[in-house]
């Protein structure tokens, strides 16, 4: 459904420093999927959805949607998809139904149509209460249904979604997650883009894992976590310990039978993160840290999660990547960029 | 591509894109894309009517204070005689055109801004010259109901009217000057960085093309080199022949404009604008197609 091939995009140059945003990035998104692209902030993917929806123009690469070049033909792409952007745009003035209306007039849908399929998404997403109010009285969640209903008008073959559930109260999640399943099973291709490891990995029929413009990782989430291999035991011998501590933890750990690898997490309060061989190896470790006479905060045992993929591909959890970028981006040159 | 059964197709969510779409003409497509971006404008207007008020106030206001201003001004110091009421009304009206006209980038710049712009691109619009389109039909209905209430402004403060044929004239000429400044505006929304830098290249150039021209005195009161910069000004070129259009006995070759460069009449003027407006829409749309596609 989706080839994407070697894309190259920079940003800035001249007075700004150049940002790499894509690096040699290729994909392939199969017709019918649930496809999650996962990563941190910063790492690409709303570049990469830009380019594909083709608001965006990338420096190098080709961009092919149902067999047909999304930079040489892209009326004909925008035809078979809807797109549903990071930032909601919504006209404050118009009410909801209005807003739709419009929306369907630039997607030529006839006029007999229109209020049929409107009324339909109305039906969809719960909407009925609040369809007839101005959209500048909306709440974030009523924004976000409203422009999927917009992304859907035109029942396109194609729903792309920029991290969608982005500071969404629980239920316009639960009716945003449905709703997403509910078109895959469907027959329609979806590509949403998160931060959050848990949403991907209950939704996504696959995934690919971005980092610094590149596709680091790809497969199905049971995949990629069994690639792994082995279980994870989190270790903590006091809530928050130090580096110091967790090092010398770290060498007398590694020496327990089961212990394939220790990993100092920093990030939660410099635990230790064990990578084990067989399922019942957390007594063994229990029994051997008594043994040691070193104190018990917590110890849990866990099948391996995509953080532990992020984790693997890069040397760093995902919620490292997100602090370490977040001080770097500047909300200004990005606002300029989307304009 | 799998072709997905009917059963699937049928259900509320189907895929359109796979059934065949009804063959739709280019015409009737940019029709309806043109006429749902135009009543989007409109709508805002009408529930946020502060833009038409003020458009309608600010003229009144000049109409009145400025026609006061000069109340008691020696008769037959202006060439041809009259009021000096009635030599402002002209200037107002083009005025007001003009400040409207302006304006235009605005709500471009807000959809920019706030991204409902890229709402517009990723939608599969036959011709994106509809957005332009939609820009220019809505100022200009905007602009010419804005100069048509100054002109029954200044009608009920005793400053004339024109004869009908005159009221053509007035028309034709003020849409001529809107699409020319549209144009501008339009050009500018799209290539400044944001609406501060919009609101101030319209404040900036506001006052100044409105002193610089024969709105508010002839050419005869101004100091040589200013009445070069009224003679080539675009709003003098509006401002005479809607002068002269106010008079009852009005002919198109009349001198209306005598410029230190020579005599000109309506018909001239008018061509001149006609001229201008052509070759701004020609010389922006380089931007306008950069940016839209």
């Amino acid at each position: 459904m989706i080839e994407l091939k070697h894309l190259s995009k920079t940003y800035g140059g001249g007075k700004q420093q150049p940002v790499k945003a894509l690096n040699d990035l290729s994909l392939q998104v199969p017709e019918g999927m649930l496809y999650g692209i996962l990563g941190p902030n910063g790492s690409g993917k709303t570049t990469c959805l830009r380019i594909l929806c083709t608001l965006l123009a990338p420096d190098s690469g080709t961009v092919t949607v149902s067999g047909i070049d999304a930079l040489t033909q892209p009326r004909q792409v925008r035809r078979l998809m809807g797109y549903v952007a990071q930032d909601v745009a919504i006209d404050k003035i118009l009410t909801g139904r209005e807003l739709l209306a419009f929306q369907s007039d630039l997607y030529h849908l006839p006029g007999n149509k229109r209020d049929e399929r409107i009324n339909e998404l109305i039906d969809l997403l719960d909407m009925g209460e609040w369809i007839d109010r101005r959209c500048g009285s909306y709440s974030g969640g009523m924004r976000r249904r409203i422009d999927l209903a917009a992304g859907l008008l035109h029942s396109p073959q194609l729903l792309i979604l920029d991290e969608p559930t982005v500071g969404l109260d629980i239920e316009s999640r639960a009716v945003l997650w449905q709703v997403l399943r509910q078109l895959r099973d469907q027959g329609v291709t979806v590509v949403l883009s998160s931060h959050y490891l848990e949403e991907i990995d209950i939704l996504a029929d696959r995934l690919a894992i971005f980092d610094s413009g590149s596709v680091i990782a790809e497969g199905t989430p049971t995949d990629l976590k069994k690639e792994l291999g082995g279980e994870r035991v989190t270790l903590k011998v006091r809530e928050f310990s130090d580096n110091q501590e967790s090092a010398r933890l770290r060498n007398l750990l590694l020496e327990c039978p089961g212990v394939r690898d220790v990993v100092i997490n920093q990030s939660q309060g410099y635990s230790l993160n064990l990578l084990v061989d067989t399922q019942d190896v957390s007594e063994t470790i229990r029994s051997h840290l008594i043994e040691l006479d070193i104190p018990v905060f917590s110890l849990t045992q866990s099948r391996p999660s995509l953080d532990d993929v992020y984790l693997q591909a890069t040397g760093r959890t995902l919620m490292d990547a997100e602090l370490a970028v977040a001080g770097l981006r500047d909300p200004k040159a990005e606002r300029k960029q989307s304009m | 591509m799998t072709i997905t059964s009917p059963s699937v197709q049928s259900e509320s969510l189907g895929k359109g894109g796979q059934q065949p779409l009804p063959q739709v003409s280019a015409a009737s497509e940019i029709f309806q894309e043109t006429l749902a971006l135009t009543r989007r404008l409109f709508l805002q207007l009408i529930r946020r009517p502060s833009t038409l008020v003020a458009g309608i106030l600010q003229p009144l206001i000049w109409l009145i204070l400025f026609g006061a201003l000069f109340a008691n001004a020696p008769e037959g110091l202006l060439p041809g005689g009259g009021s000096y009421g009635r030599f402002l009304g002209a200037g107002v009206i083009v005025f007001t055109a003009f400040s409207a006209a302006l304006n235009a980038g605005l709500p471009v710049m807000f959809d920019r801004e706030f991204g409902f712009l890229n709402r517009l691109l990723v939608a599969p619009l036959r011709s994106r010259a509809s957005i332009i389109l939609a820009s220019v039909i809505y100022i200009t209905l905007l602009s010419l109901t804005q100069s048509l209430s100054i002109i029954i402004a200044a009608g009920l403060l005793g400053y004339g009217w024109p004869s009908l044929p005159g009221m053509l004239i007035v028309i034709l000429v003020l849409s001529l000057l809107i699409f020319a400044v549209t144009a501008l505006s339009l050009a500018l929304a799209f290539s400044l960085p944001g609406h501060i830098e919009l609101i101030a290249v319209i404040f900036v150039s506001n006052l100044p093309l409105l002193f610089a021209s024969t709105a508010l005195a002839p050419l005869s009161f101004m100091p040589s080199w200013l009445s070069w910069l009224a003679s080539v000004n675009p709003l003098t070129f509006a401002i005479e022949p809607i002068r002269a259009s106010y008079s009852n006995d009005f002919h198109l070759t009349d001198i209306v404009l005598i410029a230190p460069y020579g005599s000109l009449n309506s018909l001239t003027c008018i061509a001149v604008l006609a001229v201008l407006s052509l070759f701004l829409f020609v010389a922006v749309s380089p931007i306008l197609d950069r940016r839209l596609n």
